[in-house]
């Protein structure tokens, strides 16, 4: 099982996740056995492989093991593409300056290894008013937003 | 030209914000310099060799006189009153202070500017032809499309952390004044049944491996341009290398996958892109085109030059391009003057052309990837006063595209990544090819300089291209012949053994000596080159 952040510290924002939920599995072991509900992505492996299953997901967590890898943010964005609704979680080393993007590609939890001071968190996720492009939030584009 | 509204107004302001506390955080000591590093970057501030030093943006190398004197102003009031003008048509100033950054890039916003996504690991300012809109030869004006794809890679969410930097390039003629092929994306606009498309072209660069991009799809309706630009960056933001950093762009993955294959997985993803509604109606493009329509021009304006001052003729002749309007012309500046430093232009030198522009050339500018300066719609009857002006401030050196028109990287003398210095070679080169008749003599030939194997200085794109190497400590600069990043496009090939920096000077002489001496009827360099080969020129440096 995946060692947990400690989110003691975070902002009591809703979707920051609890304690006392079930743990996640690897994909491997999630496609191998069928009760789990909770699976853990690493950066090389395919979302696409949870696909035929995310109607019995309740949590995907993909893993940020340096923040410099955004491989992530096209996972969660595949996810949600495809009609998850379920909890998706960004973990690892997640830092306060992404945390805005991950928001917009579908990430409504984190767990960042280091805390996050709120008031900064609360700042970079109101930072921005629109958004030039489409993403996984369901934020209208702003070329939407000039042509009604 | 493209006018903000009240939204990218708000993203500028909301950008220079969040900086604005990240460098407050960061001098607080809040976050590490690792940490800040990405963020720093992706705003376009380097740490360089002596200080921080700071890229501005210039969207597809278009400016107006406003936003040029801005430019002069942040040259003069926080750098050293000069700045470089890069091979991406960008500006950047290389004397900055943290401290100031901030302050800077509100100035930038007060006139429509910004320097973000000129660096780091995301969509780099989108490049194009530098004479868009008024070249006699494109099929229509390709920034309506840049201005597009600015819009939706500015801030994109998903790909702000790519393995490696990605750069897009567009064109709409046939002749390539922006070394499309050699781009992350290269996008050529197209004509197909009375349509315009993009013809997409991935996996260009030059960097230490250089490639030429192969063509991926010949042509993508408008309608689908940015869920097919999104499809291409999935597939590299998934299985893009991230295990080697000189392994990472784009042009490594399609070479290893193969152009097909990699086709094959953006037609898929494209599929499923589509279907998701992220491309704007035609109207929004309409509304960005309208911003580029043509400025007033006046068709029944005098056609006739006065050439009866000799050296104005020289430089009409050298530096003045034909406009797809009669009575009308494109003068190109060249910041090139003999013992100069590429690319750069004082702060007095910016203002100078700003006013230019302002007065004859319906306030447009225009930084070409060759680090000069364009103004692309002046009447013929202003050339003279236009030359005039420009020769008092330094600024008439009748070179464009001839061997001391030198692209040149800033190298050691600023670079925290060059192995040699760039702009000593440069100098010594133009110093000793100083006679315009000789220059004249040798016609149309491209030299670029890079100082280290990353090449910012388009070395491999070169019909003559130098390459600064760090040889047991010292200097080396290996010479290469017969590349071109234009629409004959090649990589050049090393002739052999390197030089010391007044070798390299000498063994140029000896290679375009050896072209006078073997060119055929109308033969530019690189043509004759092709024609005879490497072994004569390598006869001719090492014989």
């Amino acid at each position: 099982m995946v060692e947990r952040a400690d989110n003691q510290s975070l902002p009591q924002a809703e979707g920051w996740h609890t304690d006392g939920e079930e743990p996640c599995v690897t994909l491997d072991a999630f496609l191998s056995q069928s009760n789990a509900t909770a699976v853990r992505l690493e950066p090389d492996e395919d979302a696409r492989a949870l696909i035929p299953h995310l109607d019995r997901l309740a949590l995907i967590e993909v893993a940020f093991p340096k923040f410099r890898d955004g491989r992530g943010y096209s996972s969660a964005r595949i996810l949600r593409e495809a009609g998850y609704v379920g909890e998706l979680r960004a973990q690892g080393d997640v830092l306060v300056d992404q945390i805005a993007y991950m928001k917009r590609c579908g990430f409504d939890t984190f767990a960042p290894e280091k805390d996050l001071n709120p008031a900064d968190v609360e700042a970079a996720l109101s930072r921005w008013p629109e958004h030039y492009q489409g993403a996984a939030d369901g934020a209208v584009p702003i070329w939407k937003l000039r042509h009604g | 030209m493209y006018k903000y509204d009240e939204y990218d107004h708000a993203m500028v302001a909301a950008r220079v914000a969040e900086f604005s506390d990240q460098v407050k955080r960061r001098l607080a000591g809040e976050i590490t310099e690792d940490q800040f590093k990405p963020l720093r970057l992706m705003n376009g501030l380097y740490l360089q060799l002596h200080a921080y030093m700071l890229r501005v943006a210039v969207p597809y190398g278009t400016l107006d006189s406003r936003q040029m004197r801005m430019l002069a102003h942040i040259a003069r009031k926080y750098d050293r009153d000069y700045g470089h003008f890069t091979t991406r048509q960008n500006i950047q100033y290389n004397w900055i202070k943290l401290e100031d950054a901030p302050a800077i890039l509100e100035d930038l916003a007060s006139v429509e500017m910004h320097a973000i996504q000129t660096s780091g690991n995301c969509i780099r300012n989108i490049s194009s032809d530098q004479w868009a809109g008024a070249a006699a030869d494109e099929i229509t004006d390709p920034r309506p499309w840049a201005e597009l794809l600015r819009q939706w890679s500015s801030f994109h969410p998903e790909f702000s952390y790519l393995p490696r930097k990605f750069k897009i390039a567009v064109i709409a003629a046939d002749e390539d004044r922006a070394a499309m092929r050699l781009h992350d994306i290269g996008i050529q606009i197209v004509e197909k049944d009375g349509q315009h498309g993009a013809a997409f072209y991935v996996g260009g660069g030059m960097g230490r491996t250089p490639m030429i991009a192969p063509l991926i799809k010949d042509f993508v309706p408008l309608d689908d341009m940015l869920s097919y630009a999104e499809a291409c960056l999935r597939v590299y933001n998934r299985y893009g290398r991230r295990d080697n950093i000189y392994k990472a762009r784009i042009k490594i993955l399609i070479h290893e996958l193969g152009a097909d294959e990699y086709r094959r997985q953006v037609e898929e993803e494209f599929v499923h892109v589509k279907s998701l509604g992220i491309d704007p109606p035609k109207a929004e493009f309409d509304r960005i085109a309208a911003q580029f329509a043509p400025p007033p021009l006046d068709a029944s304006a005098p056609d006739e030059i006065d050439r009866s001052d000799p050296d104005f003729a020289v430089w009409v002749d050298q530096n003045v391009a034909a406009h797809k309007l009669p009575g009308h012309a494109i003068v190109n500046i060249s910041l090139k003057p003999v013992g100069g430093i590429p690319g750069d232009a004082s702060s007095a030198q910016i203002d100078l052309m700003a006013d230019l522009a302002e007065k004859y050339g319906h306030d447009e500018l225009r930084v070409t990837h060759a680090q000069n300066i364009v103004l692309p719609h002046v009447r013929k009857a202003d050339l003279y006063a236009i030359w005039q002006a420009l020769d008092a401030a330094g600024l008439a050196t009748p070179n464009l595209d001839l061997i001391s028109d030198i692209i040149a990287c800033p190298g050691l003398d600023y670079c925290s990544l060059a192995n040699a210095r760039s702009i000593p070679v440069a100098q010594k080169i133009a110093t000793r090819f100083s006679d315009l008749g000789r220059q004249k003599e040798l016609g149309e030939l491209k030299l670029k300089i890079s100082g280290c194997i990353n090449a910012c200085g388009h070395h491999h794109a070169g019909h003559i291209g130098i390459l600064g190497v760090d040889r047991k400590g010292t200097e080396n600069y290996q010479l290469l012949l017969g590349g071109s990043g234009a629409e004959d496009v090649s990589l050049g090939t090393i002739t052999g053994p390197g030089f010391d920096e007044d070798g390299v000077v000498d063994a140029i002489e000896r290679v375009t000596d050896k072209y006078l001496a073997e060119r055929a009827e109308g033969e530019r360099f690189v043509d004759t080159y092709r024609r005879i080969g490497m072994a004569p020129f390598k006869e001719a440096i090492y014989g």
